[in-house]
């Protein structure tokens, strides 16, 4: 089971790293959005440090978003994800360990660019060490939701849009509990309860998104 | 075998069984069932709704503060709680067909999204009618307005979901899947969205009604409520009686339902 686990997440991380311009793209994509927001709103500096958080973490969201389509198509193409379904051990083993290569490999990055994006943003100290803590607790909540839905609209037409329409509603929560815990840290709020509660619907999506992944799998390669 | 099989193969002896009440898991005896059913509930939802708006806009007497605008929580309440119970309907039947394999409760669930939607779009814009003249605003971010818009989304993404497989297997476990999915998330969503509301913007708006309201309102709004369960209850089995048909084209007696249906109205006509 270890042994399969070690074996995927080996793989997903080598794929990752030959085909590095997949993660650039993301990234790009995160920094050519959030510097779109001055254009619109204008540059009010005292606006902007308002508004910074949220925007940087909903452009993060939409970031994740745009990489979920890929986290199964390849292998769904060329046969391997039939053949890891077939596999003796559960589904979850090997999903597990191709989605923690996944966070790693495209949410991690973004939370490591956002106190960069931040800079433009001229925030408070205190806003760019607690970003990335942030993201870093939201996001895994966001791949796995974003994963049972990449698995639904697996090989469907306009499965990208179908996909944003089925997981964008279920990212509020965690929009909602990452900004509001960044924002508290900046105005001098007690924050620990929001970091909590992502870390808590992270761990929880752990245990349950990837079994509806397997399911949603299964339905897609039969 | 698994419990889960032993439980399947228990529940398929019941539906073969000519006296169980499971057999109207069955197509064709659910047509059947459901062929009886509709008329009833049909004409029963029209009874409810004369009756419920009689009451409404007669006999109700306007409310001291708000005078007659009021009367639009006759409709918009209704169509609030049918939007959350069918939600959570979709999600049940969703379950029950993915455990016992019935084909009939996914078309169950299929048939009652597009109800759900409509209550939730009802509840919305009567809701932003009433919020005009009351608040001076169609639309506040409020934590219940703003679950409300949140779940007519997931509305939106089941039905565009299930219209997008064309493999039939394949949409009724998606769609179940996805109805499992949100309705898990629905307590999260309005959770989450009142903490950030009352943190955010203080209560300015509160939909909070006086704690009692007098009888006579009460009994016309239960009279609204049972229309809105009599009107949904027989749309969505009718459409789920087509689709039914449809899916059943193959076999015999589907063909002859649906000749004799054809029959029906031709003669009708004439």
């Amino acid at each position: 089971m270890i042994a399969l686990f070690l074996a995927v997440l080996r793989r997903e991380a080598l794929l990752a790293w030959r085909s590095r311009a997949d993660t650039l793209v993301a990234l790009t994509f995160f920094v050519i959005v959030a510097t779109l927001f001055p254009f619109g709103v204008g540059t009010d500096e005292r606006l902007l440090r308002t508004i910074a958080p949220g925007i940087l973490w909903v452009t993060a969201l939409l970031a994740v978003l745009l990489t979920l389509p890929r986290l199964f198509e390849h292998d769904w193409r060329d046969g391997t994800l039939e053949q890891l379904l077939l596999s003796a051990e559960p589904a979850p083993v090997w999903l597990g360990a191709k989605l923690l290569a996944h966070w790693v490999t495209t949410a991690v990055p973004l939370a490591v660019l956002a106190p960069l994006l931040a800079l433009l943003y001229d925030v408070e100290p205190v806003v760019y060490g607690w970003l990335p803590v942030t993201l870093l607790l939201g996001t895994p909540m966001l791949t796995l939701i974003g994963a049972v839905g990449a698995a639904l609209t697996l090989g469907l037409r306009a499965s990208g849009l179908l996909l944003a329409l089925l997981v964008l509603p279920l990212f509020v929560p965690v929009l909602i509990f990452g900004v509001d815990a960044v924002t508290s840290a900046r105005d001098g709020a007690p924050f620990a309860a929001q970091l909590a509660l992502l870390a808590g619907g992270s761990l929880a999506a752990t245990a349950l998104a990837p079994w509806g992944c397997a399911a949603a799998l299964r339905l897609a390669v039969e | 075998m698994s419990r889960i099989d032993a439980w399947r193969a228990a529940a398929e002896t019941k539906m073969r069984s000519p006296k169980s009440w499971w057999r109207f898991a069955a197509p064709k005896e659910f047509f059947w069932l459901t062929g009886k059913l509709v008329p009833w509930f049909g004409w029963a939802a029209v009874l409810l709704a004369v009756v419920g708006l009689y009451a409404a806009f007669f006999v109700a007497p306007s409310d001291f503060r708000q005078g007659e605008v009021y009367r639009v929580i006759y409709i918009h309440v209704p169509a609030a709680w049918m939007s959350m119970i069918i939600y959570l309907a979709m999600a049940f039947w969703g379950i029950v067909g993915l455990t016992l394999n019935t084909r009939v409760s996914f078309i169950l669930a299929h048939a009652l999204a597009p109800t759900g939607a409509l209550w939730c779009f009802v509840a919305l814009w009567t809701g932003a009618l009433w919020g005009k003249p009351t608040w001076g605003t169609y639309w506040a971010w409020d934590a219940r307005m703003t679950s409300q818009l949140l779940l007519m989304f997931l509305y939106l993404g089941y039905i565009a979901l299930v219209r997008s497989i064309e493999d039939p297997r394949r949409a009724d476990r998606a769609g179940a899947i996805l109805a499992i999915v949100g309705s898990i998330n629905v307590p999260i969503i309005y959770f989450s969205v009142q903490w950030w509301n009352t943190l955010h913007q203080g209560a300015s708006v509160s939909l909070t009604k006086a704690p009692s309201m007098a009888t006579v309102m009460l009994v016309t709004m239960l009279i609204m409520t049972f229309a809105a369960w009599s009107y949904s209850i027989a749309v969505a089995l009718a459409r789920a009686r087509s689709m039914v048909l449809l899916r059943e084209a193959h076999t015999d007696w589907a063909q002859k339902a649906a000749a004799a249906m054809v029959a029906k109205r031709e003669a009708e006509k004439e």
